[in-house]
């Protein structure tokens, strides 16, 4: 069978600095994998070569099969790809229901609908008419979420969608994840919050210096595999 | 009374600069792009109005239909092709491109056209006017404030009411973030100096009916029209309209106190915008 998304070998360069060396990553349909790693672990330029904002070799991103790698964003888009990037990157001249609206831009069909994300996140419906921008941290994540949803994905990458956020409000955004799962779209959750991405994901992968260093099911995985995984070093002081 | 009238010339004026300037601000706003050559593709678009007006005898309303689809397509061609390569982070490379292409209209024109100075017969509505309060007003230029005034109220309707719209303004925030939602940046700027075109054709109109043209006369249609944009605020259409009825006016002001103060009259209101409010009067609130 043939994986939803596949990486295979994945290099990704910015000038002559190397950021991933040979990455390998799979994702079955439906399937909700975390990506972990400090910073500089190379999570965001993956999620950057996954969704066409970085080119690659055709043949080191594959999606259903096909060699994905040289596409761009658009093209991505359009074969189910969607991406929540790091720091929301919300339009500030739209509107809330603007910036919604605009994720349906590449109009593929499906369950979600304007409707439909209101009743998922219903302080949008009430912000509806508010410059994007203007809303909270947490808000505007939501916005995020919801703008990439609105393209009917079948792989949702969300890239630190925590970051800079309370805890009270992260927990707001991952208890959208369970209708988000169960529409069927498989979910990419790139986290420094260990903890929150164990809790939710099916298979775990662990990054750093621009290589996955573990990876397997969370249950599996044991808090000193993953902290050396983490860190380069097993943990002494939590042994 | 005299006044009066001078003030209701320099408004419908105003209408023709508007005109002029709309398509400039529409392109400004979405792609912060400086179109040099915009005055040189009015004349452009005149000169094709005359060819059909002239050698078929068409009505040059009816004209303006047919030119607008070429004038949209030679837009959209342009910028696929040549503006869309100079856009990036520095800004000469678009003014050096837009420069050179004005450059090569004019004598492409001059070429085809020779120097002398044309105009668009529009036969008995040129001279015909009508009775407005206490002042006549000509229908052409009455007609063509109107037309500006639609011009501003539809490209408004379509930034800020439709997909497409959205489309520009997302795209005009953030590129990147643009074609993650499936936004093809290049195409849109493409349709948008294609829209640029078809509001250059409608300016083209009234210009070549109104007064003389020549293959030159593009340089001073651009100066008006940068000076509206300018006055009126960046990324505003509404400001660009204001911009423009102040200009004519402070024009028809200056040629009624000495007729050859009209052209540095005009000027001098544009520097004491600048100089009151140096970023226009109806400044966008982001950036």
């Amino acid at each position: 069978m043939t994986a939803l998304l596949e990486t295979r070998g994945l290099t990704a360069f910015y000038g002559d600095f190397q950021a991933l060396f040979g990455v390998d990553i799979t994702i079955a349909e439906g399937e909700t994998i975390a990506i972990i790693g400090a910073n500089g672990a190379g999570k965001t330029t993956l999620m950057r070569a996954i969704s066409g904002v970085l080119r690659s070799d055709p043949e080191t991103i594959l999606c259903r099969g096909e060699a994905i790698g040289a596409l761009a964003a658009p093209d991505i888009l359009a074969r189910g790809i969607a991406m929540v990037p790091e720091g929301r990157r919300l339009f500030p001249s739209l509107t809330v229901e603007e910036n919604l609206l605009v994720g349906a831009y590449g109009k593929r069909r499906g369950a979600w609908t304007l409707g439909g994300i209101y009743d998922l996140l219903p302080i949008l419906k009430e912000r509806r008419n508010t410059p994007a921008t203007a809303l909270s941290g947490g808000q505007q994540q939501m916005v995020a979420i919801g703008r990439a949803l609105m393209a009917n994905p079948d792989v949702l990458l969300c890239d630190e969608i925590s970051l800079g956020l309370a805890p009270v409000v992260v927990r707001d955004i991952y208890a959208a994840f369970p209708r988000i799962r169960a529409s069927g779209a498989a979910i990419v959750i790139v986290e420094q919050d260990i903890g929150q991405a164990l809790k939710v994901a099916d298979q775990v992968y662990c990054m750093m210096e621009g290589r996955v260093t573990l990876s397997g099911r969370p249950e599996e995985l044991s808090r000193d595999d993953i902290h050396a995984a983490y860190f380069g070093a097993p943990s002494h002081e939590h042994a | 009374m005299n006044m009066l009238d001078t003030i209701v010339q320099g408004v419908l004026l105003g209408g023709l600069y508007a005109l002029f300037a709309a398509g400039l601000s529409l392109v400004f706003g979405i792609m912060r792009l400086v179109n040099l050559a915009h005055g040189d593709l009015i004349v452009l678009a005149a000169f094709l109005l005359l060819v059909l007006v002239s050698t078929l005898g068409l009505n040059p309303f009816l004209a303006a239909l047919i030119v607008a689809p070429v004038m949209f397509a030679l837009g959209y061609a342009l910028q696929e092709v040549l503006f869309n390569r100079t856009l990036g982070k520095d800004v000469l490379p678009p003014l050096l491109v837009t420069f050179g292409l004005s450059i090569v209209i004019q004598n492409g024109l001059l070429e085809g056209f020779s120097a002398d100075s044309r105009r668009i017969s529009a036969g008995p509505l040129e001279t015909a006017s009508m009775g407005l309060g206490p002042v006549t007003v000509g229908l052409m230029p009455l007609m063509a404030l109107l037309s500006a005034v639609a011009v501003v109220v539809g490209l408004n309707l379509l930034i800020y009411r439709t997909a497409l719209g959205r489309a520009f303004r997302a795209t005009s925030d953030d590129t990147v973030t643009a074609g993650l939602m499936g936004i093809r940046p290049r195409k849109i700027f493409a349709v948008a100096t294609g829209l640029a075109m078809v509001v250059v054709t409608i300016a083209a109109l009234y210009l070549g009916t109104r007064a003389n043209f020549d293959p030159t006369a593009g340089p001073a249609r651009l100066i008006y029209a940068f000076e509206a944009v300018i006055i009126g605020g960046l990324g505003s259409l509404w400001g660009t309209l204001a911009g423009g009825v102040i200009l004519g006016v402070a024009q028809t002001v200056g040629a009624s106190i000495n007729p050859e103060w009209q052209i540095l009259s005009g000027h001098l209101a544009f520097l004491a915008v600048l100089l009151i409010k140096p970023r226009g009067l109806f400044p966008r609130a982001v950036d």
